[in-house]
């Protein structure tokens, strides 16, 4: 058991989980958020899961970005070129 | 530290932590300003090296964003290309009102969304599938004590294994396999590190729909990762 039954007319676990973008994301109104804040104060299993999320998006964050082609920078550079002739 | 006088940084200002926020962005915005000013002088001055690090920079973003728009791969290397031109003849245009980042990908939708609608009549954006963020099976369900509530809640990620190169693989194939907007915005917004507005402009998205976008890519990949995590600590 995760959570506190005393919060139970509070938002439920699967609710949280559709939340947590808005969340992150500043997107609420502050009802909401606190009601979201409440939860995760006291669900262990919803904090694990927001902590998940951050997670995810750093770990995101490490990716690296594709290169452009060196065939399409060789010819872009070569309209560079050509419009300071 | 001249341009962060030039911005204003009065304490009051500096006080609350959203304010704060918005005044890193204002520092960062003129950073950029100025960064942008100087490009932009090197590229009229015909320095290729300028021009190289532009295209180094946003290439691949561009053409990423114009395949949100056109139906092949090759159509929309070639918006990227059409772009670049233009921003070669608009250079003495560019006025340094928006970023250049800004400019250059306003240039670039326009474009996509010309091509777009010559290559095919409706923009991709349908694909607001209402998939889950988490398995239902995993929340107690309607007949249960605590309906809604975790059955089997998360176990946590191993911080030590998140930045393995092989997890990195486990988080670009989840990437690979989302929708195609889906995709595009998480790519835009958690890979580049967009901020939200810019990415609802250059794919013309609401704020909402982008939120939804993202929420459903981020939700896609933690359940990914989760699987991959889990899975290897049995």
């Amino acid at each position: 058991m995760t959570y506190t039954p005393a919060t139970y007319d509070e938002l439920s676990c699967q609710e949280l989980v559709e939340l947590v973008t808005d969340y992150l994301e500043g997107a609420m109104p502050p009802e909401l958020r606190l009601r979201f804040e409440s939860h995760v104060g006291r669900c262990g299993g919803c904090r694990t899961y927001l902590e998940e999320m951050r997670q995810t998006i750093s770990a995101t964050g490490s990716l690296t970005v594709e290169a452009i082609s060196p065939e399409a920078e060789r010819a872009l550079l070569e309209a560079f070129r050509g419009f300071h002739r | 530290m001249l341009i962060v006088s030039a911005i204003g940084l009065s304490p009051s200002v500096a006080a609350s932590v959203t304010s704060r926020h918005v005044t890193v962005q204002r520092y960062a915005r003129a950073m950029e300003a100025e960064e942008d000013r100087q490009l932009v002088a090197a590229l009229r001055a015909g320095d290729e090296a300028a021009f190289k690090q532009l295209i180094d920079r946003y290439h691949a973003s561009l053409v990423r964003v114009a395949q949100a728009y056109v139906p092949t791969r090759a159509l929309a290397e070639d918006v990227a290309q059409e772009t670049w031109l233009a921003v070669l003849e608009g250079l003495d245009r560019f006025e340094g009102r928006s970023s250049l980042k800004t400019w250059l990908f306003r240039i670039l939708t326009n474009r996509a969304k010309t091509r777009g609608m010559r290559e095919r009549r409706s923009l991709p954006f349908s694909a607001f599938d209402s998939d889950d963020a988490v398995d239902p099976d995993r929340f107690r369900g309607p007949d249960e004590p605590w309906p809604g509530h975790w059955s089997a809640p998360p176990r946590g990620f191993p911080e030590e294994r998140l930045l393995a190169q092989e997890t990195r693989g486990v988080i670009e194939d989840a990437i690979r396999r989302l929708p195609e907007t889906q995709r595009t915005v998480i790519t835009l917004r958690d890979v580049e590190g967009w901020s939200a507005d810019e990415v609802c402009n250059a794919l013309t998205l609401s704020e909402t729909n982008q939120r939804v976008l993202l929420h459903r890519a981020r939700s896609s990949v933690r359940a990914a990762l989760e699987r991959y995590l889990e899975d290897d600590t049995k």
